[in-house]
This record gives C-alpha cells, sequence and structure tokens, in this order.
C-alpha cells in the first residue's frame, strides 16, 4: 500500500511538473480556462477563435493583463470597459482600436510585435494566405491571438453552445451568475466544458458534477481536460 | 553657523495701484492704437500733478491706496464705508490680482536684462542674490542704485530697496526707515544693513514681523515682544512648544538660514523657443505639409535642447492662405520626438476644413511653441526601465499614423449614469493615457465614482453601445410594453425585437429601475431594464419617454 501511496504521489509530481517545460511559451491563463485549451494555457505564437461570448475572450486575456502584459483589441467597437475591467482587465494595459476597417488584419499583425495578446474582430471572410501570414508574424515575436469570429487555422477554437443566467425572475431580480456550455475543438477532439461567470467575474467550477447538470439543454456532461491534476483527483476520488 | 546669503529685495510699494494706473494707461493707449502694453516707460514727467486719493478695494476692504490717500488716513484693511468717511474724495476701483501679476512680468524682465537671477515672490516684490550685482557694480550701494534708476525708468521711482543677510531680514530693510538703528541708506531708497549685523538690526523689531498673528499673540503673552527676545530663547525650547511654524520664526527672528533649501530660487528667465517656417505658395496636402516640416521640427526641438528643456505639449497654428488660425495644443505621454511633431501636425492639417473650390488654397504658415516643457534630465530613460512600455509606444505610434489620431487608444472609467457615458476613449498619446500615472489617476477615480443612483450592480455589459439602437418590447397579445405612473410595465413582456431583426421571445425580466435626473429642469425620468431570452442572451434596455432601446448587451 504505502508503495501504491509512494507512486501515485512521484505520478502526481510529474504531472505537475510537466507543463513547466512548456511553460516558455506559455501565457498567464486563468486556472478556471485551463482546461478549455490544449496545453492548460494560452501558447506564444498560437492563433485562437472564441465564438458567441465576448466575455469568455476577455477572460481569455484577463491572467495576462493582471500579470502586465499589454494586450490590443482591434474591432470591437462597442467594447464595454467596465465589463472588461470586472473581468479584470488592467485597463491601462489595453490599447484599443475600436473602428480599424480594412486595416485590421495588418494591424493586428503591426501589433503583434509588442503586444502579448491581440484580440482581433475580423471585419469579414478571412482567407487562409492572410491568415498563414498573420500566424508566421505571430511565431516570430511570440504573441497570441484571440480572434472573435471565424479563422481557417487555430491551435483551438472555443464554441458557445448554450448559456444561462441565474438571477432573473419573471419581473424580479438582478442578473447575477452566468453558465456558459463551451464546446472546444483542437487536437484533443471535441470536448464539452462549464464555464461560469459571477457577478462579472470568472470563477472556478466547482464540483464538475453540478456544472454538468447545469447545461441540461446543451445535453453534454462536462468532459474535464485529462491533463488537469484537479479534474483527475475528482475523477479518482 | 553656515554664513547666509546676502540678498537684494526690491519692493514697489503700492504696487496695486501702480498696476491699476499702467492698465488704465494701457487700455487708454489702446483705445486709439494697438501699442506695446505699459512699460514702453514715459520716465519723469508723470508724476508732476498730485494725483487724486485712490484706493483699490475687494470684498468691502481696503487692499491697495495711494499716497494721497495714506495722508487723509485711508490704510489697508479699512472698510470702504470707514475709508470714504475718512477721505470724501477717495476714487474707488475694484482690485484685481490678475492685474497686478500680469503689470509686473514686464518689470522682472526689465530687471533680468540688469542683473541674473531674479526670484519673483509676489507682485510688487522680488528677491535678487546681492553677490554677483555687488562685485559687478563695485559694491552693494551702487548695485541698489542701478537696480532703483531702472526702476525709475519704468515709471517706478519710489521703489525701495533692502539688502542684508536673507530674505527674511533684508525684506524687514526694505520697509525700513533711513534713520533706523542698524541700517545704512546711501540713497533716499536704498537700505543696507552691514553683513554680520542682521541680528542686531532685528532685535528691536516687534515679533508681529516673523510670527503669524496667533502665534504672534501668543508670544505677547508669554511676554516676548521683540525679535531679539525670540531669538534668546534656545531652539530646541521653541521647537518643543511651538512646533515648526515655531522653529522658522525663531530662526528669522535670530537671522539664521533657512533649514533647508535656498534662501531665494531665481526664475529660469523666459525664452521664445517657438519656431516659425512660412510656404510660398501655400501647400494643399497634408503630406506635403508634413515632408516640409521635418526641418521645422527638429530645429525646434534643437533650441529647446540647448536650453536642457524638452517639450510635454505642443501648440500648432496653421495660418491659411486667407489668414485664417487653426491653432490647437497637443499633449503628449512623454516628449515630442521630432516625428512626433511631424504627425500632429499632419493630423491638424488633415482635419481642417477644406475648401476645395477655391484653386491655390492651403497652409501658409506653420508656427510650433511648446505650451508646457519640462527638463530633460525628468526624461532620460532609465538603465532597466527602456523596455515594454517604449516599444508598446512606438508601435502604437505607427498604428496612429495608418488610423488616424483618434484610432487607437485606451479606455478609461469615469462617472456617469448612462455606460457610454461612464467610459471614455482616450487616443494615443494624449497626456491622460500615460501609462505610469494613468494607474494612480483610475485609482483616484474610482474613489469619486460617487454614488451614481440607478447604476448597475456588477455584472456589467461587455457590449455598450455608443448610440443605444432602438428596440420594441412587446407583450403577448402584440401590443408594446411601456412604464405606467407607478414606474412599473404596464404588461408582462414577451418578446424583444431590435432594429428589424426577428422577434424573440423574452424568458426573463427584472423590475424596472429609474433613473432620475435633473427633475428641476423637467427632464423626463428614464428607466432600465434588465431582460433574458430564451435563448440565454441577456440585454440591458433604457426606456425614455415612451421608446425603448437597447443599452448594452452581456454577450
Amino acid at each position: 500500500m504505502p508503495q501504491l501511496a509512494t507512486v501515485r504521489s512521484l505520478q502526481q509530481r510529474i504531472t505537475e511538473m510537466q507543463p513547466l517545460r512548456l511553460d516558455e511559451r506559455a501565457l498567464p491563463t486563468a486556472p478556471e480556462l485551463a482546461p478549455l485549451l490544449p496545453e492548460g494555457a494560452l501558447r506564444r505564437g498560437c492563433a485562437y477563435a472564441v465564438q458567441g461570448s465576448r466575455s469568455l475572450a476577455l477572460a481569455l486575456l484577463a491572467a495576462a493583463s493582471a500579470s502586465g502584459l499589454w494586450c490590443a483589441v482591434i474591432g470591437c467597437s462597442e467594447f464595454g470597459a467596465e465589463a472588461a475591467a470586472g473581468i479584470g482587465i488592467a485597463l491601462d494595459r489595453c490599447v484599443l482600436a475600436p473602428d480599424p476597417g480594412d486595416h485590421a488584419l495588418g494591424l493586428a499583425g503591426l501589433l503583434s510585435e509588442t503586444f502579448s495578446i491581440v484580440v482581433l474582430h475580423p471585419p469579414g471572410k478571412v482567407g487562409p494566405r492572410d491568415a498563414e501570414r498573420l500566424s508566421a508574424r505571430l511565431r516570430e515575436h511570440g504573441s497570441a491571438l484571440v480572434v472573435t469570429g471565424d479563422w481557417p487555422r487555430t491551435e483551438g477554437s472555443l464554441h458557445v453552445t448554450g448559456s444561462r443566467w441565474s438571477g432573473l425572475d419573471r419581473g424580479g431580480g438582478m442578473l447575477t451568475a452566468r453558465e456558459l456550455a463551451v464546446r472546444s475543438r483542437d487536437r484533443r477532439g471535441i470536448l464539452h466544458h462549464t464555464v461560469r461567470f459571477e457577478r462579472g467575474a470568472i470563477r472556478a467550477c466547482g464540483a464538475d458534477g453540478t456544472a454538468a447538470g447545469g447545461i441540461g439543454a446543451a445535453g453534454h456532461a462536462v468532459v474535464a481536460s485529462l491533463r488537469s491534476p484537479r479534474a483527475r483527483e475528482s475523477a479518482a476520488s | 553657523m553656515p554664513s547666509i546669503e546676502r540678498i537684494m529685495m526690491v519692493r514697489v510699494p503700492d504696487w496695486p495701484v501702480h498696476a491699476h494706473r499702467l492698465e488704465a494707461e494701457a487700455t487708454a493707449a489702446g483705445a486709439h492704437r494697438e501699442g506695446s502694453p505699459a512699460p514702453s516707460g514715459n520716465p519723469a514727467p508723470q508724476p508732476a500733478p498730485q494725483p487724486a486719493p485712490l484706493a483699490l478695494v475687494s470684498r468691502h476692504l481696503v487692499i491697495a491706496c495711494n499716497e494721497a490717500a495714506r495722508t487723509e488716513g485711508v490704510r489697508a484693511g479699512l472698510r470702504v464705508r470707514e475709508a470714504q468717511s475718512r477721505c470724501p474724495g477717495l476714487v474707488v476701483h475694484p482690485h484685481d490680482p490678475e492685474v497686478d501679476a500680469r503689470r509686473f512680468a514686464p518689470v522682472i524682465a526689465a530687471l533680468e536684462r540688469l542683473v541674473p537671477g531674479v526670484a519673483p515672490l509676489e507682485p510688487g516684490r522680488c528677491a535678487i542674490r546681492a553677490r554677483g550685482p555687488a562685485r559687478y557694480y563695485g559694491g552693494e550701494a551702487p548695485a541698489a542704485i542701478a537696480v532703483l534708476e531702472a526702476l525709475g525708468g519704468l515709471g517706478l521711482p519710489d521703489s525701495r530697496i533692502g539688502i542684508a543677510d536673507g530674505r527674511f531680514a533684508a525684506e524687514q530693510a526694505a520697509l525700513a526707515g533711513p534713520h533706523d538703528p542698524g541700517i545704512a541708506a546711501p540713497h533716499p531708497g536704498v537700505r543696507i544693513v552691514a553683513p554680520g549685523a542682521s541680528a542686531a538690526f532685528l532685535h528691536p523689531l516687534p515679533v508681529e514681523r516673523a510670527a503669524d498673528t496667533a502665534l504672534a499673540a501668543l508670544l505677547h503673552g508669554l511676554g516676548i515682544r521683540t525679535l531679539g527676545a525670540l531669538a534668546a530663547l534656545p531652539e530646541a525650547a521653541v521647537g518643543q512648544r511651538f512646533g515648526a511654524p515655531g522653529v522658522s520664526a525663531h530662526r528669522r527672528a535670530a537671522g539664521a538660514p533657512t533649514t533647508r533649501g535656498a534662501e531665494i530660487q531665481p526664475r529660469a528667465p523666459a525664452r521664445d523657443y517657438a519656431a516659425e517656417l512660412p510656404f510660398e505658395p501655400p501647400i494643399d496636402t497634408a503630406d506635403r505639409l508634413a515632408f516640409a516640416c521635418a526641418g521645422l521640427a527638429e530645429r525646434f526641438l534643437d533650441g529647446l535642447l540647448r536650453a536642457d528643456l524638452v517639450c510635454t505639449a505642443l501648440r500648432v497654428e496653421l495660418t491659411d492662405d486667407a489668414g485664417g488660425e487653426h491653432t490647437h495644443i497637443w499633449q503628449h505621454p512623454g516628449r515630442f520626438t521630432a516625428a512626433d511633431i511631424v504627425n500632429r501636425i499632419r493630423w491638424q492639417a488633415g482635419a481642417m476644413p477644406r475648401d476645395v473650390e477655391r484653386a491655390g488654397a492651403g497652409i501658409s504658415a506653420v508656427r510650433i511653441a511648446p505650451a508646457r516643457t519640462d527638463r530633460v534630465s525628468a526624461h532620460e530613460p532609465g538603465l532597466w526601465q527602456a523596455g515594454a512600455s517604449e516599444r508598446v509606444h512606438h508601435h502604437a505610434t505607427r498604428a496612429q499614423n495608418r488610423l488616424g489620431h483618434a484610432g487607437i487608444g485606451t479606455v478609461q472609467l469615469t462617472g456617469g449614469r448612462l455606460l457610454a457615458d461612464r467610459q471614455r476613449f482616450v487616443p494615443w498619446g494624449t497626456a491622460d493615457a500615460a501609462p505610469a500615472r494613468s494607474a494612480e489617476r483610475q485609482r483616484a477615480r474610482v474613489g469619486q465614482r460617487g454614488p451614481w443612483p440607478g447604476a448597475i450592480p456588477a455584472p456589467a455589459p461587455s457590449v455598450v453601445f455608443p448610440h443605444p439602437p432602438p428596440a420594441e418590447l412587446i407583450d403577448a397579445r402584440g401590443r408594446p410594453v411601456l412604464i405606467d405612473g407607478e414606474d412599473l410595465l404596464t404588461a408582462d413582456p414577451a418578446h424583444v425585437r431590435f432594429r428589424n431583426r426577428e422577434t424573440l421571445p423574452v424568458h426573463g425580466w427584472s423590475l424596472p429601475w429609474p433613473l432620475r435626473e435633473r427633475g428641476w429642469a423637467g427632464a423626463p425620468p428614464r428607466f432600465r431594464l434588465q431582460v433574458q431570452l430564451a435563448s440565454g442572451d441577456a440585454w440591458l434596455l433604457l426606456h425614455e419617454s415612451g421608446r425603448w432601446f437597447a443599452e448594452g448587451r452581456y454577450d
């Protein structure tokens, strides 16, 4: 028995140490969002697509912004600054280009030279050639791109399949918490997750069981990422 | 005791009266011709006729009066009624401190041409370090007489000069009479206290000269009536009993140097750093203008740099061929480089109204002047910190070149009722967006945010419409839902429609809550309503005089 415990503790230490090797290219990411991303964090030089929720796209930036990195948001003309601040984005290190018009892609390439994360709301359909050119610049300068829309080649793409608010009644109450059902598609395959926001800030998913029961409409159980040690523990218990 | 500087104090008695006279003369002269302002100087013949008694008043109190009024018994600090009863012929004018300061500036400039290092203290009073002028003119008395002659040339013959050890003693010497003990008066307007004799000179003066009213009253109560008596006390004991004001009064009374800093801080003489470039023929496109201004910007910055200055706010004046002036003051978070200046000129020219009908229309002259400067030492890049924010600034500026001035920037939170009012877009390169300082400012502003009745509790909509689009709220029978007299919805909403899109079923809604403001002006109350759709989306609606708008979306 003690041998088994030793083996398990060693295994756990190995899993905890493993991501450290990849960390050079990892950007600070909220731990609540780690299961959504293939490496457990945003990686420098990669593009990510988020469809269906601007809050989720901004939540990906929050930890990096709070750690002192600069972010750029391109093409979001209806930017809610209070919501962004509530999610945890430092507004004085977040540069906005609300209406770049046709320059959006070129601007994303230019700003990716300095800004650690660039959020891009693509003006229309983006061809694979433009995307590849931008990806090359991302890789060269080591910044991450979060696209709120379609993108040809991504490291991970998140699609909001369902949303449920709580706190509001028929004629009373206030919006307080939100649960998003998110489908992620990356090299791990297609996975389903639940992301919770409470009073505008992202909140750790509690026990996965309650989250799974949460979105009945979506009809999917939560499949937590196997790389997350927490998910492993809860699965073991 | 460290040696104390010799200070020359220049004092113009009744300065507000002089300033008022100069201002009146300038306006009278300006009535027929646009002449240069007052100090062009008409020296001797002016004071020949005996002037009428005159007093300048503010809030019913006499601030200053001339000699004629003083002989009738008028004093500063008197009520106007009392002064008028003492001197029925008194001419009363309102006192304007701004005129005092403005009219004193040419006097300081004239003194600066004569002696270096003039420290303006207040309108009518300035201090000069005496050592340099004394060596140049061969003694303190000749230097003082030279300064007095210069003032006489400006039409101020009754000025007084006091020279003593330290600023306070010099001030008291300038106030002293010619036969007071310890005073040498080589000229009717000059009072000199010999070096090292300042303490003896100050000894018999009343204690009010060095202490404020409350402290002086207290000292009188303790039997300390002269500066000598105060100076005789040990400084530590004074500090224990009266604190910092007591110590500074004690040091002044003892003729000792101030506890820290120099006795006086001379101002840097004003210089004109503006640079100008005329164009013949006028230039009509912003890009050509920017190209032509590259050399101008370099020249302008060179001139500033020679004075160890950098420009942090820039005034750009564009003159078009019809003579119209287009002026704008540009702020900068750091300091202007030549490329920054050229960009500002290009943006300003690009934003000018264009008259395409007229051939040859364009810019005929550009003038750039510093609106605010800073010492160059405050803008040296540090050894370790020349990192991210410099690069960010570089790239943001390049993006700005492509998109225009307001194309890229940061957002600040401000106070306000509507969501769109609560945030402010600050174009990049405006002083407010300075990354180092804005965090503190933002924190301060959060404190100022104050209660905004009707504000939305936490989560804030992540999509905020700058111009709220109209929306329709419909009940189950297809009739519009409005707000009744009791601030409630007239019916349960069943559907909502935004612009021309399809009708969406409503799943839940909050109580409408009012935004009441400016009720005294008859502004109709506005109402907010949170609506949750069956699809899971949530919106924030705004009701204003019978119509609904979508203020934000919880996306």
